[in-house]
């Protein structure tokens, strides 16, 4: 039998998937990070509210309460190194009615119970001055200033990147199809050949269940969670100053209005159960809800542009906790149902699978290092000066200071060192989470044709048709 | 390290399209020394630079040439009137001092000038601006993005496709897309009829055997990673089918490109989406100005051109000293009944007439010599029949009316009856 490939293999190249990556090269590791997409977080760790919790409001207890706190303080810290966008705005649960009202007090408790104590109640005054557009009839709000909002993308791609970095190896393309464990070693069969690893991490997030399958478990079914949002113009964003959060109650968890390390303002999600676990289409009825709510919300905000429509799945399971298992005698460990915290709990469910799977007979490996430097990621967010507003960079590249996407605002430099790093896009979505082109109110008008050019062709290809003409 | 480095002219213009261009050699034709026209694209001459048919140059040239030899003739025409044309020079907001940022390859500036003309024109609004659902992906397109991909790319686009809009543009897509090979299945309008000349409905339908499918609704995109079919609806009865394609065209539903003028704090306009202007094309800002489809969204590019070149005289006669500036005072224009918007909107002196001197209107209906009344308080100011009205098209009001504008008076408004 020919000797594994790997020490280990992570099924899914999500923002999960990616921690765990990197967390086992930090700790010496030979690694490979297999997905069946073109690209890294392209599934759900692209299309989610965004939102970096402090975790107040988990069911206390919980293995999700527990990551979501402990990964909070890793993420927070890891995005102010790696230079992963993060805004502390804070958000406001808003009560809308007498039975919203009358859950803040036991949200706050709640707060306090996952180890949270700094909520604060606001009465409709004090709300009124802190969020002025918000609709009629906002009666009160708990304060959670801890909840920020975050880039998911860069997230994602800064995990992938420092584990490519510490020699893992990134197979796209790769779709899953069976599972063969062995006496020491599990042969991982793909449509694109085998591969062999001595242990196998299944953080396949929609898929999670059916590669469970593939090692005989059958102890969860993913459902997946639908959730449709849409994307308002940056003119809308002195609108909202905070995340304001539904308060849940019977009726469901309802929307919320948040601003985007972008600069635009978010609406949504929707909560839609589904079967198809490829079903990622905004529908009319879900845009009927969101336009519905967001006008009793922010009603000033529905008469601003909408520069993009989205849907996400979540992995949702039939329990109300993540569905993480370890399986010391097939090497193996599924880390699935990791619902919508997961960006926020990625590090720490990174750093408890590392420590458990460190504890299995024969797999003992050294801690990370203390002094990993994270790799420096393009900055994406609109709080710090981007490379088109830096005269310095300018000065030094001129190719920062040629603005090729208008609304974003995103510099030829810019796209050429994306097509140019470690894990390059393929695909014109891949660029516009690497550096924002496109995403803008105009959608392509004016960049679309010259943007998807350079993807196939490379950054410098269009000056010299254009000129040509 | 941001330091920007401050340049000083006597007019900036923002944006180097037929109106800016024009605005500019008007300027410098006016003896106004130093004009600069700042544009964020590699190359002057706006949107007729990638619409390759003809059909450009009208009413300004009064000859006939494709969208690109007319950008072509307006750049030649304002470097031959010594008029500065920095491309690839985009202006991203206003500094503190009223001056504009301004990023370039040659690095950060702030441009100070004594008048400044926003020329920015307007865009198509894409798929999700018009809250259509369904599945995200390549193969769906504005016009804008769709003539670039084809004309200054050369780039494929697909096989069949839906055209959404029946106005001139929806036209325009078409023909790019059959110069593409790509079959047209379709154009779309919700409204009972097209909306662009007759002989471009009856090429469509006669030669090309395109269908304009009038009173339809696009419901969703559906299909990826390239859209597989649309499904629309019949406004009527509300049947719904669906249409197979790989290739769907959103054109026209113009919104202003307004982030600059709305960033400014000038009035704006809920109607256009654009700052109001008066007939001088002068917005509630003293010294800032406005002109071309940032104003209408939109004409056809020869009016945005005469818009500008009137928006030019004009500001070279305010920096002369001889208009008064308009900032926000003056008798507001309102429109009633089946009219979308006006432009100008505001009267500051009745001595001053508006671009090719006429109001344009935009309505939104369809209808054969409508009758419209312009009154102020009780006093009529005029009233009769105009040819025609087209939605998506201009209603040109004479505007002989305007001398007998009290100034001191209650608001204009200018009613359909139809």
């Amino acid at each position: 039998m020919p000797e594994p490939e790997y020490d280990l293999v992570v099924i899914g190249a999500g923002v999960v998937g990616s921690a765990l990556a990197r967390e086992f090269t930090l700790r010496g590791r030979s690694v490979a990070l297999v997905d069946t997409r073109s690209d890294v977080g392209d599934v759900t760790s692209k299309a989610n509210t965004a939102i970096l919790h402090t975790g107040f409001d988990a069911t206390p207890g919980t293995t999700e309460s527990r990551l979501v706190a402990r990964g909070y303080r890793l993420l927070s810290d890891y995005a102010a190194k790696a230079g992963i966008p993060v805004e502390p705005l804070g958000a406001l649960l808003v009560a809308w009615d007498e039975e919203q009202l009358a859950a803040l007090p036991g949200l706050a408790e709640k707060a306090a119970a996952n180890g949270y104590h700094e909520t604060r109640l606001l009465d409709a005054a004090e709300l009124a001055r802190r969020e002025p557009h918000l609709g009629p009839g906002a009666l009160a709000a708990l304060e959670v200033p801890g909840e920020s909002i975050i880039c998911p993308w860069t997230t994602t791609l800064a995990f992938a990147t420092e584990a490519v970095r510490h020699g893992a190896d990134l197979l796209l393309g790769h779709t899953v199809t069976g599972a063969e464990p062995g006496a020491d070693h599990t042969v991982l069969h793909t449509d694109r050949g085998p591969v062999r690893a001595r242990c196998v991490v299944n953080a396949a997030g929609l898929g999670s269940d059916r590669v469970h399958a593939m090692f005989g478990h059958k102890s969860f079914t993913i459902t997946p969670r639908r959730g449709q949002l849409i994307v308002f113009d940056k003119l809308a964003r002195s609108l909202v100053n905070h995340i304001l959060l539904p308060v849940p109650t019977k009726m469901g968890k309802g929307v919320l209005v948040s601003p985007t390390v972008y600069g635009n303002v978010m609406l949504g999600p929707t909560a839609e159960d589904l079967t198809d676990r490829s079903a990622t289409e905004s529908t009319e009825d879900g845009l009927a809800m969101l336009r519905e709510k967001g006008n009793r919300i922010v009603p000033a905000l529905l008469r601003e542009e909408v520069t993009t429509i989205y849907a996400g799945l979540r992995a949702a399971t039939e329990f109300s906790d993540y569905q993480i298992s370890f399986h010391p005698d097939q090497r193996y460990v599924c880390v699935g149902g990791i619902r919508s915290t997961g960006l926020t709990s990625s590090l720490a469910i990174a750093e408890y699978v590392g420590a458990e799977l460190a504890g299995w007979p024969g797999e003992a490996m050294p801690g990370p290092p203390a002094d990993v430097v994270p790799p420096q990621m393009p900055y994406l967010g609109q709080v710090d000066a981007r490379p088109a507003e830096d005269a310095a960079l300018i000065e030094k590249d001129p190719a920062y200071g040629e603005i090729v996407c208008f609304c974003e605002r995103v510099s030829r430099g810019e796209i050429r060192d994306a097509l140019h790093s470690e894990i390059a896009p393929s695909t014109v979505e891949g660029l516009r989470r690497r550096t924002r082109a496109g995403m803008g109110r105009c959608q392509g008008f004016y960049c679309g044709a010259v943007v998807s050019r350079m993807v196939d062709e490379g950054a410098d290809a269009p000056v010299k048709a254009e000129a040509a003409k | 390290m941001n330091e920007r480095v401050r340049h000083d002219v006597d007019v900036a213009v923002i944006g180097g399209g037929p109106s800016g261009l024009a605005a500019a050699v008007a300027l410098r034709q006016a003896g106004v020394e130093r004009v600069e026209v700042l544009e964020r694209e590699g190359v002057a001459g706006g949107i007729p630079r990638h619409s390759a048919h003809t059909g450009y140059g009208l009413r300004d040239f009064r000859r006939m040439m494709t969208g690109p030899a007319y950008a072509r003739r307006y750049a030649a025409l304002a470097a031959a009137a010594g008029v500065t044309v920095r491309t690839t020079t985009m202006v991203t907001g206003w500094s503190g001092d009223g001056g504009l940022e301004v990023t370039a390859p040659a690095g950060l500036s702030v441009v100070h000038a004594s008048a400044v003309l926003m020329a920015t024109g307007a865009r198509e609004r894409p798929r999700p601006a018009r809250w259509v659902p369904g599945d995200r992906g390549q193969g769906v397109y504005t016009t804008g993005q769709l003539q670039q991909t084809v004309y200054l790319h050369d780039r494929p686009v697909g096989r069949r496709a839906i055209v959404v809009g029946a106005e001139h543009v929806g036209f325009s897509a078409m023909m790019t897309l059959r110069h593409a090979g790509v079959e047209v299945a379709a154009l779309t309008t919700e409204l009972p009829r097209h909306q662009s000349y007759l002989p471009f409905h009856l090429g469509a339908r006669w030669m090309l055997r395109v269908p304009v499918l009038t009173g339809t609704r696009v419901v969703a995109v559906r299909g990826k990673p390239r859209p597989e079919e649309v499904e629309l609806e019949r406004l009527a009865d509300g049947h719904r089918w669906t249409e197979a394609c790989d290739t769907v065209v959103f054109t026209g539903d113009w919104v202003p490109d307004h982030e600059l003028a709305r960033t400014a704090g000038v009035g704006m306009d809920p109607r256009t989406l654009g700052p109001v202007i008066d007939a001088t094309g002068a917005t509630s800002t003293p010294g800032l100005f406005a002109a071309g489809n940032l104003c209408h969204p939109v004409e056809t590019a020869d009016v945005a051109a005469l818009s500008g070149r009137h928006a030019g005289r004009s500001i070279a006669r305010w920096l002369a000293g001889r208009a008064a500036s308009a900032a926000g005072a003056g008798v507001p224009i309102e429109v009633d009944g089946p009219l979308a918007w006006t432009s100008p909107q505001r009267i500051s002196s009745s001595a001053d007439l508006p671009a090719r001197g006429r109001v344009i209107l935009r309505p939104s209906v369809f209808a054969r010599l409508p009758r419209v009344r312009v009154s102020q308080g009780d006093r009529v100011l005029w009233q009769g029949r105009l040819p025609q009205f087209v939605p998506s098209r201009p209603a040109l009001l004479p505007a002989s009316w305007l001398a007998r504008v009290d100034p001191s008076g209650a608001a204009v408004r200018i009613e359909a009856l139809v």
